[in-house]
Formats: C-alpha cells, structure tokens, sequence
C-alpha cells in the first residue's frame, strides 16, 4: 500500500514542489518583510549633519550607514519627507494626481527604513499602478541574456543578431570560463550591430575586468557592480561603498553607462543578513545606490531570487524593490533574470506584474538562448519561453520590449553574423573558422548543435585580444575593412556616444535612429488613464502581428483542394427514401466546395469512407445528401433522417463535428453526439457508422466514449472553427437538400 | 546623431568622426573619449533632474578623465578593503589634490576616516 492517498500522491508529483519553501525565521533573515530586528525610521540631523539614521546613532554607523547619511540624502526635504504618514505616501503612490516628480523629490529625504514602511503597505495591483508611474523611462525596454556553453564565439555573434532582431536593446553576456571574457564581449558586440543599430552590450565578470572591457570600448554598459545591505556581506564581495562609488566614477570618466546590482535574499544566501527582513537590506541596497550616483539598480532577487520566492509575500517584495529603485529616481532593470521555480505558472506569475506595469527593462536578461546555454544559469525566462513572451504581449496589448522576427530576415542576420565574426578574427589573427562552422552557428539551436569545437581557439583567441592592446576603434576599422561598412558605421555610432555623455543620464537607451532615450529625453508622463505610455501604431502593429496569426484567408486558401472537392458531384434535389435499411449522411454546405479537411487531419472523404465502412458493416445502404440551408449540425442531423428510408440520418460538417439523429427528435437532442472533432479518428467514424446502422435496424449500439485527453483543445482549434463556420456560413445559400455522388477510395 | 553633441577629450567635435578617419587612422581613442566639460555639462542636467548623486558622480568622473585607465584601476584598487592603510590612502588624496582631483581627494579622505573606524584598512 502505497503513502497516504492517491489525491495528494498526484499532487505532490506536480512540479511546483520541486520548489523550496521555507518557514520564515527572521534570525536567518528568511523573512521578506518586517523582521522584528527592522529599525523603525528615524533621521536626525544636527548642524546639517546626520547624526542618527534608522535608529542608528553616528558612533555605530557601519560603512553602508555612513555612506548613505554623507551622500545619499536630501537633507532639505528629509525634515518634511521623515514626518510623513506612511499610509499617506501609500495613497500619493497610487494617486493619478500625484506626479512622479513629487513621489521622488519625497523619496530623496527618506531614509531606507522609511522608504521601506509605505512600499509595504502596498497591495500588488497597486505596486504595478505605481510602478507605472513611477519608472523613469516612458517607453518600456528589454534585455537579453546571449551566452553559450563553449564561449563560441560565431554563434554568440549569431544569437546576438538574433536577440537584437527579437528588440532586446541591451543585450549581457559572460563567461563559463572567465579567460574568454574579451573574446565573448568582441563576438556578442559584432553580432549586436549586425542585428540592429544601438543596441547596448555588456559582459558580466569580475569588476575589474568588466570595467577595462568598457574602456576598450568592447562593451557598452556595465552592470556586474554588486552592492549588498550589511557591511560584513558587502566586504565578503571584495568591495567597500567607496570602492564602490569610484567604479561607477572609472565608467563615467570613460563615458560608458553603468548600473549596478543588489536584490533580496543575496544576504540571507550568503550567511549575513543579520536578522534584517530581505526588503529592509534592500532598501539599504537601493538608497546606497542613489547615494554613490549609479543611474540605475538591476535588482528584484537576481540571483537569489528563489530565495526571496521561498517565504510568504516573497515574490511580492521583489515587485517592491523594483518600485523603490523608480522612487529613488533611478533606472529599474527589474530581475526576472533568474529561474525562480519549476513551475511554469509560478514563473509565469512572477514575471506578469512586471511586464503588465512596464519597466525600463522588464528582464534584467531574458535568456535570449536555451536554458542550458545560459551561463548566468537558466533566467526566469529563456528562448524556450520568447514566443510565449510575445504571445503574452499580444494578450494584454503591452509593450514588454519584444518583437516578431521574420524567418528569411533571421535567417540572413545570422549568416551575416557569423561571418562578420568569422571574418574579423581571422582579420586579426585571432583564430580561423570554416563554411561549415559558419553554417552551423546559422542554423543551431543552441552550443549542442555544433559538434565539436576547439574551446581552446576561443581562449587564444581571448588572450590575444587581452595582450595586443586592441580596442574597439581597431574593431570598426576591420568591420569596414572586412567589407562590413554598415555595422562599421553603427560600431563607431555607439563608441561616439561616449563623447556626449547623453547616455550615462537615467535609463539611457537607444532607439534604432540612435536617439537616446532616457529620464532626461523621454521621461515618463503618467498620470492615470489615458496618459503615460501608448506604444506607436507602428510599434502596435508589431506587438499584434505575431507569425503564428491566421486570417480566414490563410485558411480558405489551406482548405482548398481541388481534388478533393472533384469527388462531389451534384446528382439533383434529394428526396426521401423507403428502403427500410437506409441512412441518409446529411453534409454540412461546405463540403465539396471549400473545406476539405476536418480539424482531425482527416479529409473529408477519408472520414465518409470510415462511415459508410461501418454502415457496410451493419447491412445497411446510404445515401448522400448536402444540406444548404443551415450550417447547424442539429439540423442537418434531422434532415438527413427525415429523408432517410430507416428514420436514421448522420449529420457531419466538414470540420468533423458529427452525430446521429431520427426523424422524430427535436433537433437539438439526438442519439449520439461526436463533439469534438480534433479528437475523432478514423476508428470513431467506423463506430459512428456502425451505431447509426445499428439504430436504423432498431438494434442497441454500445455509445461512443470521448477519448482521454488534457489538451488545450479549445485554444488549439477555436480560432479555426471560428474561420471555417464562417466559411460554412458563407455558403449556405438556402436551397433544399441536394443529392450527392461520391467518387471515395474505401 | 542626437544629443548634445559636443567635443571630445581631443577637441574633435563628435560630428566628425567618420568610419573612413578610423580606418586612416587620422582618428584616435582620444577622440571617442569624453571631456570633463561634457560630463561637468552632464552632471548639469543630472541635478536639473533631481538627482544630485548621478551629478556628484559625473564631476569626480570629470576629474579622472584625465587619468590613465591602470591609474584608475589601481586607485579602485586601493579603496577595496582591507588594501592598504589610512595613512596611504590620505597620502593617495594628496596625490589626487596635486593633479587637480580635489572632490576625489576629499572622497578618499573621507574614505580613509571611515576605513579606520569601520575595520577597512589593512
């Protein structure tokens, strides 16, 4: 005998509990919101000095205090901003006559405490309500992870082409092995200005090489620059605020946006949150941000995501980290970056608030490729999830940052990629790839899709890049030289805009005219409905034409099949019969002119082959008779038995939808019913033949069953059906009952 | 192009840099390097935009554009913890205050206080 009962042994086989979930225990810091340790707010200042914060008097301030109290506050709002009602900031967050710019000019003289308290007092409808408003950027953005498991760099080229195609407007990539760090920022650069103009690159690895990277201009942006909200966990990450506060210095001086990265739970992971609740330390996290200058915070869990989704109101806090980074006026690369659970609809969920309110980047990396190729580990969402992703887009009518890539156009991109990589290392000596490599980097996958390669290419390859001092002004003048003057142009487009600066301003991205677009250039405007953020027609029209659509056109033109309709000929007006073992087949008005297929697959003529097989069977004859006045199978049902020599008639509509009918129903009930026709195959129709010939010589037939299913059917066929009863409609002329000849094969 | 334009660290203005002057190497890393004018302009429109920290940031990044890139790793390098000691990093700002850095010098200084206090130092 088997544990406990079936019920709950079903249950506990569901995904979901692979998951972990963990009692909260706020000493471990497994708590996401008001651990009994969390300080209540205080501030007080002396002289213009902060001398208290967060029921912390200045003698015990660690380094994080310190740095936020000289840096981090707006001491001539701090007085008004601190004697501030909880629940009445609450109430401006989600108030549409409340701008942003209010919320924030408050925001700066909150301590982390209490900006803290009102972000719990919000519900989750009214976090996205805020988040709409709040977020810096109008015009909502994405970004995509592009990695792989051997560091190749033709297909990192490819799939970054491809991740741009798909609209992702920063695309990050790292390394499983750190050593190939610059290969993998040269490759996945090379392949972003193959896939559009200004799109933004970065390479994720220890600081100090992350930031050389940007200097040589290999990348774009940085954003691997951790902060942590205890002191003890943040000197475990090799940092100090200061340190800190000079690297997002060393990137300006150079003119290369930068944000930086915290998130709940990362101090609970690592040992040292101290007893302080996941949201408290990253109200330190965010507020210390604000305070070293960083125009943005990637958070919302990262890489503790799970951790923070593993106690009660988790997922819901890393919402709220992400509206605290807006509040302190800061761009949000809002997570989603990490595969919080194994359950599709948890992910799923997680995910949904952030993509319905909107977020400078709704994924701080979408994993633009499969699970198994993402080196930052599986994110909340991989290339296995991009058509859901954009399906889900359509659904809501919102803009998550992605778009439909045409096949033939994805097709080339790659190509052109991969032989832009190709080609510029072998221009500098870096390594040298075959046809067929390029080849097989266009059409893969994913890394499993290549055979085998030499990793150690790769690592030359980076080790050369590292030691001969190259820089990204040597990468344009070999795109151009390489014959690549297009992606030289749009190279040196992003290495020139260091010169201005625009983009280190809040959410800086690029359109693909290479406007920058940021807090200062198109800063969000709104203000409750029908303000805000409204994506362009054209930018619509991309959201709604997913390649998956159909028109009743499309299928028109699938279901025409002339050889089919050739089976059907018109003998005459149908009258009624006398034979006693006689059933008449009543044929919906599109069969043999426009619908040759039913949504089983089946032709038309394939299914009548099965019927008259059973009514063979059973001694009885049959005839065909299409009925033109009505598409409702019910009716058609009944009038076939009305002509039918036994009383007996068989409705069947050329989607497959069938049943059985007598003369004396009423047309709505009937003897047996075969509803749902994507499930009925050949065998069903042989039964259906047998049962109604069984019914005609007054005999018991053994009723039809529906066969087991789980699928989806409605979602896979109702848009179907909806086209081919249209078609049907349309060729319901209102005459009688024709008699039919059939040429079938049997 | 958009934007404010402006002059690069080399005094070219960005609009003429060109793909042809890269590949005749008639154009240099200095001339896709930014100015601390333009980032003292930057920090300008930060504080318009309330954000007076992103301004703070931009003026100590104007004083380093004059900085080689191993001097500013070297400088991240030292505020790491457990680097060095108060005494090193205060003669560091005297450093930064001898070659025109006086807002990064104040910032290590201001480090090597709390260094001190908070366990920091080596």
């Amino acid at each position: 005998m088997a544990d406990g009962i079936g019920r709950v042994r079903f249950m506990d086989a569901q995904r979901v509990n692979l998951d972990g979930f963990a009692t909260e225990d706020a000493r471990l810091g497994m708590i996401a919101y008001d651990s009994p340790a969390d300080p209540a707010p205080s501030l007080v200042v002396r002289d213009g000095r902060v001398v208290e914060m967060d029921g912390r008097a200045e003698a015990d301030f660690d380094s994080i205090d310190e740095f936020i109290a000289r840096h981090g506050l707006d001491l001539d709002v701090a007085g008004e901003a601190m004697a501030l009602d909880d629940l009445a900031y609450a109430r401006m967050l989600v108030d549409p006559s409340v701008p942003r710019a209010e919320l924030v000019r408050l925001a700066a003289g909150m301590t982390p405490a209490k900006l803290a308290a009102p972000l719990g007092l919000l519900r989750p409808a009214e976090l996205m309500i805020a988040m709409t408003k709040v977020r810096a950027r109008r015009t909502p953005s994405n970004q995509a992870h592009v990695t792989n498991r051997l560091d190749d760099p033709l297909l990192l080229a490819a799939d970054a082409a491809t991740a741009a195609a798909f609209g992702f407007r920063e695309l990050e990539t790292t390394v499983p092995v750190l050593d190939d760090a610059p290969s993998n920022a040269l490759a996945v650069t090379l392949g972003s200005v193959v896939g559009a103009a200004g799109v933004l690159v970065q390479c994720s690895v220890e600081e100090a090489l992350e930031l050389e990277l940007g200097m040589r201009g290999f990348v774009s942006y940085a954003e691997t620059v951790s902060l942590y909200g205890t002191h003890e966990v943040f000197v475990d990450g090799d940092d100090t605020p200061w340190s800190k506060a000079l690297l997002a210095s060393a990137y300006a001086s150079r003119g290369v946006k930068m944000r930086v990265t915290s998130g709940g739970g990362a101090e609970a992971l690592m040992g040292g949150a101290q007893g302080y609740s996941m949201f408290y330390l990253e109200a330190r996290c965010v507020a210390l941000a604000r305070a070293i200058g960083a125009q943005g915070v990637q958070n919302g869990g990262i890489d503790s995501a799970s951790v923070a989704a593993s106690v009660p109101k988790g997922v819901r806090s890393l919402t709220a980290e992400n509206l605290m980074v807006m509040l302190r006026n800061l761009e949000s690369c809002s997570g989603n970056d990490a595969l919080m659970s194994e359950s599709e609809m948890r992910r799923t969920a997680r995910t949904l608030p952030t993509l319905l309110a909107g977020s400078d980047f709704i994924c701080s990396g979408f994993g633009s490729i499969q699970r198994f190729d993402n080196m930052f580990g599986p994110s909340n969402l991989n290339a296995e999830d991009i058509d859901d992703f954009l399906a889900i887009q359509r659904d809501w009518g919102v803009d998550g940052g992605l778009r439909t890539a045409d096949t033939a156009e994805l097709e080339h991109l790659r190509r052109r990629a991969a032989q832009v990589a190709r080609d510029v290392y072998a221009w500098f000596g870096l390594a040298d790839y075959t046809d067929q490599q390029v080849e097989l980097a266009v059409d893969a996958a994913g890394s499993k899709d290549l055979g085998a390669t030499d990793t150690l290419a790769v690592l030359n390859a980076a080790h050369t890049i590292k030691t001969s001092g190259l820089t990204g002004l040597d990468v344009v003048s070999a795109l151009e030289q390489c014959g690549y003057p297009d992606e030289a142009r749009r190279l040196l487009d992003m290495l020139a805009a260091r010169v201005s600066g625009d983009y280190l301003q809040t959410a800086a991205i690029f359109d693909e005219q290479m406007n920058v677009l940021s807090l200062v250039t198109d800063p969000n405007d709104y203000l409750g409905p029908g303000t805000g953020y409204e994506p362009t027609p054209g930018r619509q029209a991309e959201i709604d034409a997913i390649r998956q659509q159909r028109s009743v056109d499309d299928l028109r033109r699938a279901q025409d099949d002339s050889e089919e309709f050739a089976r059907f000929a018109v003998v005459g007006q149908a009258s009624a019969g006398t034979a006693a073992g006689e059933v008449v087949i009543g044929l919906s008005p599109a069969v043999g002119r426009a619908i040759s297929r039913t949504l089983s697959g089946l032709t038309v003529s394939e299914v009548l082959a099965e019927v008259l097989a059973g009514l063979e069977e059973e001694g009885c004859t049959a005839r065909l008779v299409r009925i033109n006045d009505s598409i409702d199978l019910g009716s058609i049902g009944l009038k076939a038995a009305r002509l039918a020599g036994s009383g007996i008639g068989i409705g069947l509509q050329a989607k497959g939808t069938a049943l059985i009918h007598r003369r004396d129903l009423s047309p709505l009930a009937n003897l047996e019913l075969y509803s749902v026709a994507p499930t009925i195959g050949r065998a069903d129709y042989r039964l259906l033949g047998v049962n109604a010939g069984r019914h005609a010589k007054g005999a018991t037939p053994d009723p039809a069953r529906n066969p087991y299913s789980d699928e989806a059917i409605e979602a896979r066929y109702h848009t179907r059906v909806v086209a081919l009863v249209a078609i049907e409609r349309s060729l319901t002329t209102g005459g009688g009952p024709e008699e039919l000849r059939w040429k079938g094969e049997r | 192009m958009s934007g404010t334009g402006g002059r690069a660290w080399s005094g070219r203005e960005a609009s003429e840099l060109s793909v042809e002057g890269v590949v005749g190497g008639e154009l240099g890393p200095d001339d896709i390097r930014i100015s601390p004018e333009t980032l003292r302009h930057q920090a300008d429109v930060a504080r318009a935009h309330g954000n007076p920290q992103l301004a703070a940031n931009f003026e100590r990044a104007a004083e380093l554009t004059g900085f080689e890139e191993s001097e500013i790793l070297a400088l991240y390098e030292l505020l790491r913890p457990g680097r060095t000691s108060a005494e090193q990093l205060r003669a560091r700002a005297d450093e930064l205050e001898a070659r025109s850095a006086p807002i990064c010098a104040a910032f290590v200084r201001e480090a090597a206080t709390v260094y001190e206090r908070t366990g920091l130092t080596a």
